[in-house]
């Protein structure tokens, strides 16, 4: 396949960033996205030029490190992430546009490479549980309801990539935190946290410089873990519960 | 709590389902009102003097009608600000848009910040046009609603602010009514098909039963 790509290069956080073209050829239809832009940074080191900086980790879609918004998709054309997203989902010929995750939440430190710190700080604000460490405790102490289970599973499947921030028309971590929150506040082990942390990681959310919810939906549908939109729903149901607990107090 | 809901992302959105609710519970009552001019000048007319003496004599004349009206100048206020708040917060988050565009959302959703300015707007005309006829077409007359409702559907424009309106309404409370839903968490998947269905009959009935009066006035069946 021979293939033109317009990417984004952008030197570092503080300089003016723009869109540049490169040709790649002989590229396989096996190829992942990022073997075919490690093909394309073999060519730019072989001609001298600075290679293109993209984050990922470990290929296999499980990570959220990869992050690359594919001709305004986040993550491409298919529900997936970007490093098992195939070539043989696009044509031979074809000009595929490459930007980063854009929101002023995640800052630009260099051409595709974003910072998704503010994630990691809406953990801190309550995305654990309180338990002592040690050997795994016995599986059957602590009995589950299967439905609450699943629930529960649904959202731990979330990779914290940031495709539903990338994807959303006012860069909203909604979809992310309550995927966290749902999946913490359904499970006994998350209970005695139950209020503060929908509390704590909505206010570290709307800190980080997130924009809020107008549910368009863009977020579930760019989210390559299938988190469902009415996940939002569910915490906006949690937040209010511990709203009106914390007023009772 | 109300600092909580106030400083809150969440919580603005909790607001703003909260005061649409009211305003659509409004709305509701005030299109079957409207529909009472079909039946002619002394029904309307009967009903529009009612409004003013509903819950006498505990209330004294007009006491409910000032009622609803502060209530639902809270709630248009209260809705204002927090669309206003939230959405400078949402463009800030999302400074650099992306090179390669592509369409976005339906146009229900994507309508709902100029629908909602071109509601705002709309409401104030329609006070300034029969409430207190500042800036009515005809000879503006107190207690006779049904001549002011005719005289202001013979102009051009009169029809033309109304219908746009009325069909920026029907969008807005089509996204409008499920979304409330969803920030108050009673949205669920098993209850997603019925809460749209809900929110699109509504803006369908809504929207038509408000359009049917002027369309009446032109086609000369309200005259």
């Amino acid at each position: 396949m021979k293939l033109t790509l317009r990417v984004w290069r952008q030197k570092n956080a503080g300089a003016e960033g723009a869109m540049s073209t490169y040709e790649v050829d002989d590229i396989s239809p096996d190829m992942s996205f990022l073997e075919m832009l490690d093909v394309l940074n073999e060519q730019l080191i072989l001609s001298g030029e600075e290679p293109v900086a993209f984050d990922h980790d470990c290929r296999e879609g499980i990570c959220g490190a990869c992050s690359l918004v594919i001709n305004g998709d986040a993550h491409g054309p298919e529900r997936t992430t970007t490093c098992q997203l195939h070539m043989r989902s696009f044509r031979d010929g074809d000009t595929i546009d490459i930007e980063p995750w854009r929101a002023s939440a995640f800052p630009v430190i260099k051409d595709l490479v974003v910072d998704r710190s503010a994630f990691d700080r809406i953990i801190q604000a309550g995305g654990y549980i309180t338990a002592p460490t040690g050997a795994a405790p016995e599986a059957h102490a602590t009995p589950v309801p299967k439905a609450d289970a699943d629930f529960a599973f649904e959202h731990a499947e979330c990779i914290g990539c940031g495709a539903c921030v990338a994807a959303c028309p006012n860069g909203a971590a909604m979809l992310f935190t309550s995927a966290k929150v749902n999946h913490l506040n359904v499970l006994p082990q998350g209970a005695p946290e139950r209020e503060t942390r929908v509390l704590d990681m909505v206010t570290q959310m709307d800190a980080e410089g997130f924009g809020g919810c107008t549910l368009t939906g863009e977020c579930a549908t760019a989210c390559p873990k299938g988190i469902p939109l009415v996940s939002i729903t569910s915490m906006n149901k949690e937040w209010l519960r511990a709203t009106r607990k914390a007023g009772k107090r | 709590m109300a600092r909580t809901l106030w400083d809150s992302s969440v919580g603005k959105k909790t607001v703003m389902a909260v005061s649409g609710m009211i305003m659509l519970l409004y709305l509701v009552a005030h299109v079957i009102g409207n529909l009472k001019i079909f039946f002619g000048a002394g029904e309307f007319n009967h009903y529009a003097h009612w409004l003013r003496t509903v819950g006498e004599p505990f209330m004294h004349y007009e006491w409910t009608l000032w009622l609803v009206r502060i209530v639902l100048v809270v709630a248009v206020v209260a809705h204002a600000t927090s669309a206003y708040q939230l959405s400078r917060r949402d463009i800030r988050a999302r400074p650099s848009k992306y090179v390669h565009k592509k369409p976005r959302a339906s146009y229900a959703t994507r309508t709902m910040r100029w629908g909602g300015i071109i509601l705002g707007l709309f409401i104030v005309w329609h006070i300034l046009d029969l409430t207190t006829g500042t800036v009515h077409s005809g000879g503006f007359q107190e207690g006779h609603p049904y001549q002011n409702v005719v005289d202001t559907f013979s102009t051009w424009y009169g029809n033309v602010i109304y219908i746009v309106a009325m069909l920026a309404l029907g969008l807005h409370i089509r996204h409008g009514f499920w979304s409330a839903a969803q920030t108050l968490g009673v949205g669920s998947r098993t209850r997603d098909r019925a809460l749209k269905t809900v929110a699109d009959i509504l803006a369908l009935l809504l929207t038509a039963g408000f359009v049917a009066v002027p369309v009446g006035v032109m086609t000369g069946v309200v005259s």
